[in-house]
């Protein structure tokens, strides 16, 4: 297995866990602040936390150009919750700066406030017949998608894991929890990426 | 599905590490501070500093300042309950605040007990100056903890002394032999299973902030590189010169504690910060870490 290096984008939010979750699972992970630390991994992983201080530091910081340009040419990208509406091309009643890669048009706070947030088991064909346990925070939702988007779950109708070429998005947290799958599948799509 | 389960609640938290969560009184500042790139607002009637000049009993904020507040940010708010007002609590959780802070900056309600956080469906955060207050809270049902500091000060001595506090009692902790472990848990008035996961962790159980006197960039980089996840500012941006400059600079301290050239870049030209307060010149009982046990 060849040992991908995996960055995490540092700026806010949960960046500690995913990076502890990429170590277990085999890869190398490191915190990603400046263009530099963009430029020197092989996928890049956008974790929770405010997508309005995250848009907004990436544009201050020269980072959204450069992640842009990173993934045209191939890199891959999984953004959790916050990141994944920084992927999506339409976000609902929102002007934030993104980097709108993905064909979504994201809902944000879609299940409600903090006091709405839940746990829920999700049946994922590609992870197997054990449930994903998913934790959702002030979660979004994909509330549609383009025909290129492949979509992994659903909770009520509302998709909540997607997949387009390069890039995946959850609305959920499994770098909350211990189950790996998610992380490992992602891993897989670096490792392919890197030999094409 | 479940709902309010104590990984939901912990896990807000999570969310909000290496942000800036900041005091704001009206909508307009709210604005501000989302603008800026709080992570979070606090919503309040009157900001630390104010309370402390005012004097006299200091209670939850009018439902309608939270509420208004609520309205115009789309990142979470939260609001802060007086110690033990458990009453006051559960209507800042019906008003749909995404976290309650059981804080001594407000006049204790209580004088033995903390709000039981376990009844509530809504995360709570809590003030602490050393460990064992740190897991007295969490082991309450608290999913965050902060540094108390000595709030509407601008005076950060006292939130570096909390920390170092709590870090340094972690690391006797940690080198103590397994048989010392339940004896040391003793002494600080712990819990002993939290004890024994803080050991274990090497970190408190739970996401830690720093709170209390914090009025500029490298006050906040200072209380990171001291090992906080994150920032609360209480008055320090909005009795400043010129608050949305001096928040966005906080909020990039924040990110960037660790390169003085960033820090030294976004110092620059914040024009007047808060007056601060020196604590030898606050009477003891008007000290707000003193509050709570």
């Amino acid at each position: 297995m060849v040992i991908v290096k995996i960055g995490v984008l540092a700026l806010q939010g949960a960046f500690r866990e995913h990076k502890k979750m990429l170590e277990s699972c085999g890869a190398e992970a490191i915190e990603v602040r400046t263009t530099d630390d963009v430029n020197s991994v092989d996928g890049l992983i956008i974790p929770g936390g405010e997508s309005t201080t995250i848009g907004k530091m990436m544009v201050d910081w020269g980072l959204l150009d450069t992640i842009k340009d990173r993934a045209s040419h191939g890199m891959p990208i999984y953004g959790t919750c916050a990141g994944m509406i920084l992927l999506a091309k339409d976000i609902v009643g929102s002007e934030q700066p993104r980097l709108g890669l993905m064909d979504i048009c994201v809902r944000r706070n879609a299940f409600g406030r903090q006091v709405e947030s839940f746990e829920a088991d999700l049946h994922v064909a590609e992870f197997g017949t054990e449930p994903v346990r998913a934790v959702f925070i002030r979660a979004p939702y994909i509330e549609s998608a383009g025909r290129e988007v492949k979509v992994l779950a659903v909770v009520d109708e509302h998709i909540v894991i997607a997949r387009q070429g390069n890039y995946l998005a959850t609305a959920f947290h499994p770098e909350l929890t211990q189950d790996d799958r998610i992380h490992k599948f992602f891993i897989g799509m670096v490792q392919e990426s890197l030999g094409k | 599905m479940e709902q309010g389960t104590f990984r939901v609640k912990a896990g807000l938290a999570e969310m909000l590490k290496g942000g800036v969560i900041m005091d704001v009184t009206t909508p307009e500042q709210a604005k501000i501070a989302e603008e800026a790139g709080a992570c979070a607002v606090m919503a309040l009637e009157r900001v630390p500093a104010d309370i402390r000049a005012a004097g006299g009993v200091a209670r939850m904020a009018d439902p309608t300042i939270v509420q208004r507040i609520m309205e115009v940010v789309s990142i979470p708010v939260m609001a802060k309950a007086r110690i033990g007002h458990f009453v006051e609590a559960q209507i800042l959780e019906s008003l749909g605040a995404d976290y309650i802070d059981e804080s001594e900056v407000l006049t204790p309600a209580d004088d033995k007990y903390h709000i039981n956080k376990e009844n509530f469906k809504v995360p709570f955060v809590c003030g602490a100056k050393n460990l064992g207050e740190a897991l007295r809270r969490i082991g309450e049902g608290a999913a965050m903890i902060r540094t108390k500091g000595e709030p509407g000060t601008g005076n950060v001595v006292e939130a570096v002394k909390h920390i170092r506090m709590v870090m340094s009692e972690i690391r006797l902790l940690q080198n103590l032999p397994e048989e010392e472990v339940s004896a040391f848990a003793k002494n600080i008035a712990a819990p002993i299973e939290l004890v024994k996961e803080t050991r274990r962790l090497g970190r408190l159980p739970v996401v830690n902030f720093a709170a209390g006197g914090i009025a500029t960039p490298a006050d906040a980089a200072l209380m990171m590189q001291l090992g906080c996840d994150g920032i609360f500012v209480g008055s320090g941006i909005f009795k400043s010169g010129d608050p949305a400059q001096r928040a966005k600079a906080i909020v990039a301290a924040t990110t960037y504690y660790n390169d003085p050239k960033v820090l030294a870049e976004v110092s620059k030209d914040l024009g007047e910060p808060m007056v601060g307060i020196e604590i030898s010149t606050i009477p003891a009982n008007e000290r707000m870490q003193e509050r709570g046990w």
